[in-house]
């Protein structure tokens, strides 16, 4: 299936306003999805027969940097029976103030490798995943401060009083 | 705003039986010296539950990455996997080549000397793989034997690189260097030695009565948790599916080869159980074999070393690429290892880079094969799995 067969589809079942754009001037192309329908838009694109992506390669939070103060998750997506690969897109303008994170919905129970990916993106970047089974920090110790994919992030002098160089 | 989900995790532990015990069981895989934290939860010796607990070695890969250059963060990629670095490397650097557009200018002599050394390093990967895993199991000739092969192996890529492990060797546009001068020889020389020593393995390890038994029907992957949990590499061969990058994405030289993909077909037990897992594995070095021979063959008849062939004849000046966003994804030693870059095609340092690594998602689904197993599979399940720390904290 081709990426606009893919495109219509989704907008076919979730109508119009579930893809809020498409990205294909660079080598792979993109969807950029509405990011409450994430997860709705990942277990239609997993079960159905026609595309059938069964399979979550990435998921990577990003951090788009202290001016556009947007943040955003991209998921590659595979499809083993058709070989093809899909990117999907979701992100919000936000706030940088650590406590008050962005959030998703999670995707984990669509695809179960979203959960440590999910609390990874969490650990480092700072992105709140609705719905998530244990989100927990999985890199960095829990009570470790702030989120240090973060662009504006300040490298920690001390870490419980033991200095970090 | 996690502290609930912190909460329910020390309530869980809080909550154990009393008949119950919270065991920690510590480094184990001789490839996760002590950084990997397993806390189970257990009745007697039956394991209800497993929590791993990662983190330890964090050393930032992506951070780094996202503050140097390309050619500055391939020494870091080398880390990653440090068992089997060069594959590391290759991907890393085809994913730069492909966003500036040079993948097609690469000579095919360089081409031909990646594919080479990666598939040394596959294979002593394997090795430790397969070696360490005998002793997880109670096997100790055999991990001698795997040890003293992969010293060839290591030899040789000491003299190509310079470097024992961490070799830095192949780089955007071509290679650090050429191949030393009689590496060709040597290395037939290796291919000749190694493939009746790997009988000999097979017959003490892989077909030994006492580790079939200790692995045969021993933690069962079924294919659709494989998948659904993304398992790649040896984990989702093993599990029965021929699902190979070098044959999917048929990237760099692998289309020009002959090989075949090995995968589980449960010949001792139930497909996808432990000892599928190893036999994918040593299936793999077979096939390498193969690869390194067709490999030999081009290098010394057609692609002949050339007195004015540079081997960074191909390497641009200024790494920008444009801007945009690309997922590289190949065929690591334990299985897909992605790189994710985004560039704003300004600068010479990526914007995010993001790193995929097979052992990350191996290792989740530990939890999912281990309920109501007994401690001693635990260890037999661990060491099939075949993570690297490396990869799994980045």
């Amino acid at each position: 299936m081709t990426f606009e067969g893919i495109k219509q589809l989704l907008t076919a079942h979730f109508g119009e306003e579930v893809v809020l754009g498409e990205e294909t001037g660079g080598l792979q192309p993109a969807l950029l999805i509405a990011p409450d329908r994430i997860a709705d838009v990942c277990l239609e694109l997993r079960n159905n027969p026609a595309t059938y992506f069964d399979f979550l390669a990435c998921l990577s939070g990003v951090d788009y940097g202290t001016t556009a103060n947007k943040f955003g998750v991209v998921y590659h997506l595979t499809s083993i029976p058709y070989q093809l690969q899909l990117t999907l897109k979701i992100s919000k303008e936000h706030g940088r103030d650590v406590n008050d994170l962005p959030s998703f919905p999670s995707v984990s129970e669509v695809y179960r490798t979203a959960d440590w990916h999910e609390r990874e993106a969490y650990d480092l970047v700072g992105i709140f995943f609705e719905n998530h089974p244990d989100l927990r920090r999985i890199l960095l110790p829990d009570d470790w401060e702030g989120y240090p994919l973060r662009k504006d992030y300040q490298a920690a002098e001390y870490y419980k009083g033991i200095k970090i160089d | 705003m996690s502290t609930t989900a912190l909460e329910r995790y020390h309530q869980k532990i809080a909550a154990a039986a009393t008949q119950d015990m919270v065991l920690n069981m510590g480094p184990q895989h001789p490839s996760t010296h002590g950084v990997l934290r397993l806390e189970l939860i257990t009745d007697g010796e039956i394991v209800k539950e497993v929590i791993p607990h990662a983190g330890y070695l964090h050393r930032c890969f992506e951070k780094h990455a996202e503050s140097l250059t390309y050619q500055q963060t391939i020494p870091f990629t080398d880390r990653l996997d440090y068992l089997s670095s060069m594959n590391n490397s290759h991907v890393w650097v085809m994913g730069v080549e492909r966003m500036l557009g040079i993948d097609k200018d690469i000579p095919k002599r360089v081409e031909y000397i990646r594919v080479l050394v990666c598939e040394l390093n596959r294979i002593a990967s394997h090795l430790i793989s397969i070696g360490t895993y005998g002793i997880d199991i109670g096997a100790f000739t055999p991990f001698l034997w795997c040890f003293r092969d992969r010293e060839h192996i290591m030899g040789m890529l000491e003299w190509a690189s310079g470097s024992r492990m961490l070799y830095n060797y192949i780089w955007i546009g071509g290679l650090f260097f050429d191949l030393p001068v009689g590496f060709e020889g040597r290395c037939r020389e290796f291919v000749d030695y190694f493939k009746p020593k790997m009988v000999e393995l097979n017959e003490l390890l892989t077909n030994n009565q006492i580790f079939i038994s200790r692995t045969a029907n021993v933690g069962i992957l079924p294919l659709d948790v494989a998948i659904n949990y993304g398992c790649t590499g040896p984990m989702l061969r093993g599990s029965g599916l021929k699902w190979d990058l070098r044959r999917i994405d048929n990237y760099s030289a692998y289309p020009e080869l002959d090989f075949d993909i090995p995968c589980g077909q449960g010949l001792m037990g139930t497909v996808g159980d432990c000892w599928d897992r190893n036999k994918v594995r040593v299936d793999e070095i077979g096939e390498s074999l193969k690869i390194i021979e067709q490999c030999l063959d081009r290098l010394q008849k057609e692609l002949k070393r050339t007195p004015d062939f540079d081997p960074r004849a191909k390497l641009p000046r200024k790494i920008t690429p444009k801007a945009q966003d690309y997922y590289m994804r190949g065929e690591g030693s334990k299985g897909e290892l992605g790189f994710y870059f985004m560039t704003d095609g300004k600068s010479e340092v990526p914007f995010r880079v993001k790193a995929r690594g097979p052992s990350f998602n191996n290792l989740s689904v530990i939890s999912e094969m281990s309920k109501g197993i007994m401690i001693a599979d635990l260890i037999a399940i661990i060491g099939s799995i075949d993570f690297v720390l490396g990869e799994l904290d980045r």
